[in-house]
């Protein structure tokens, strides 16, 4: 649906609108939820970085922990939660995901920065928001939006870990399947 | 089945998932809210039969900060002391729901017998001279920690391995994770089977020191012996205890490692207890968090991710 000149494009705009709307991003601190969250985050530092000539606090937050499906499943593999050394308290944290679904993720991920410290504000950034909100949750800042069916599942593909950048639509996987290599996949596809 | 008896019980993907996720837990402890909501609702009870300050209070401390409810019933003034079986006291537990049941009992093979009573998920935390896993993923994680890698690691077990369910379990599950044990001990103080088990036994610490990378030193077990395994304990100190000048004969980079409680004079000199190479507090810390991602790991999904 995506393909790598879109995602590039998309992701210059969003970091673009950062600025706009934080006026500078200069309290900015951007969390990435893993495991395609984070590279995405990175990718949005480096654009900010690039227009303005300051660093961006930039890490990854992982929320497997607070996750309202635990007992569902297997227990997981937990990725990797980066705080930067700044930490959160009195930052503007923008929370970057590759998928917004059912917006359990982001409520989780909520959850996980109240325990980490009280930031000034979150927001958040998604590259595919893809409808089926079961929360009463919005991004603030979308890369596209993907209308899409429950029956469909929506993977996020970035070169960082899988050589290429695309956005693509096929049909549900079940729960649980091909959970050991792409559990992200899979979960970005629930969420 | 769902339950961690023995270190030798775990496969090396499993060793490995658990030390990745007790390093991911390790950051809660430096958070100003040490706690996950991820085992809320369930309840874990400590069943300690043995005295234990460290291993207790350390899974006590673990199952709280996964938010879940914690139990602790202790031998001594409780209906075991009135003369109630294990078995029974295990069905009262099971009676009251209890997710998970860490025990230590003096018996080995305890754990095995209460896994066959209980719903719940069973973590050894010592069975008499058996087994104590969770003993040697916290040392097994130190040790990554500090030396970066586990694979071709040289470790020298030191000390009363007969009496010992750390040397055990340690040397299941460093075989398991690729690293070389040696145990080192008076020939009275070598268990008997010790001849299958996948590690070098040598008498000698000074010969195997300068050929080691972490020396672990075990506490002379005094209170599991009913005979003389050894002359005196000044002869048993002057042979395998770990002073200064045997200290010396290790590589720069090598570190001492201790499970606790420590003996000093005996097995250790105050000298090398002390020293910055020295990892017996860090082991303290590091075993909170392997005891999180256990718990997490059983304890967490529909069904364990670990043991058999």
């Amino acid at each position: 649906m995506l393909e790598g000149p879109e995602i590039h494009r998309a992701l210059t705009r969003i970091a673009h609108e950062v600025l706009e709307r934080t006026k500078g991003a200069e309290d900015v601190t951007l969390l990435g939820i893993p495991s395609r969250g984070a590279p995405l985050a990175r990718r949005l530092a480096e654009r900010i970085e690039r227009v303005e000539s300051r660093t961006v606090p930039c890490g990854a937050l992982d929320i497997t922990m607070y996750r309202d499906d635990l007992h569902l499943a297997p227990a997981r593999a937990l990725g990797r939660t980066e705080i930067p050394p700044e930490g959160i308290d009195g930052r503007v944290v923008v929370l970057v995901d590759d998928v917004l679904f059912s917006g359990r993720t982001v409520r989780a991920a909520l959850d996980a920065l109240n325990d980490l410290g009280r930031p000034r504000s979150v927001q958040l950034a998604v590259l595919v928001d893809r409808g089926h909100r079961e929360l009463p949750i919005r991004a603030d800042y979308v890369g596209k939006n993907l209308p899409t069916s429950l029956r469909e599942s929506v993977t996020v593909l970035l070169e960082e870990s899988d050589g290429v950048d695309a956005v693509l639509i096929g049909p549900k996987r079940e729960r649980g399947e091909d959970r050991t290599d792409e559990a992200r996949t899979a979960s970005g596809e629930e969420n | 089945m769902r339950h961690l008896l023995s270190a030798g019980d775990l496969s090396r993907d499993e060793a490995v998932l658990v030390l990745d996720t007790a390093r991911e837990l390790a950051q809660v402890g430096d958070r100003s809210v040490k706690k996950l909501p991820t085992l809320r609702g369930r309840t874990v009870v400590n069943l300690f039969y043995e005295d234990s300050t460290r291993t207790r209070t350390s899974f006590e401390l673990a199952a709280k900060r996964l938010s879940a409810d914690v139990i602790n019933f202790s031998a001594k003034g409780s209906s075991v002391s009135k003369g109630e079986s294990l078995k029974d006291t295990a069905l009262t537990l099971q009676a009251m729901g209890a997710d998970g049941v860490v025990i230590r009992h003096a018996a080995s093979g305890a754990a095995h017998r209460l896994a066959n009573w209980v719903d719940g998920s069973v973590l050894n935390a010592g069975d008499g001279t058996h087994e104590h896993p969770t003993q040697a993923l916290l040392d097994a994680f130190t040790m990554r920690e500090r030396m970066g890698r586990l694979e071709g690691l040289r470790v020298a077990v030191v000390g009363d391995v007969r009496h010992s369910r750390v040397a055990r379990s340690n040397v299941l599950l460093l075989n398991t994770l690729g690293a070389q044990v040696t145990l080192v001990a008076p020939p009275t103080l070598v268990p008997v089977t010790a001849g299958s088990w996948p590690c070098e036994v040598s008498y000698d610490l000074d010969a195997v020191l300068p050929k080691t990378d972490v020396v672990m030193m075990l506490r002379v077990q005094a209170e599991r012996m009913k005979d003389a395994y050894f002359p005196t304990a000044r002869e048993y100190s002057r042979r395998y205890g770990l002073d200064k000048e045997r200290f010396a004969l290790l590589g720069d980079q090598a570190i001492v490692m201790h499970p606790g409680p420590m003996v000093r004079g005996m097995e250790i000199s105050a000298e090398v207890a002390d020293s910055p190479r020295a990892t017996v507090t860090e082991q303290v810390t590091n075993g909170v968090s392997v005891r999180m991602a256990v718990l997490y790991l059983l304890l967490g999904g529909s069904e364990p991710a670990i043991g058999n």
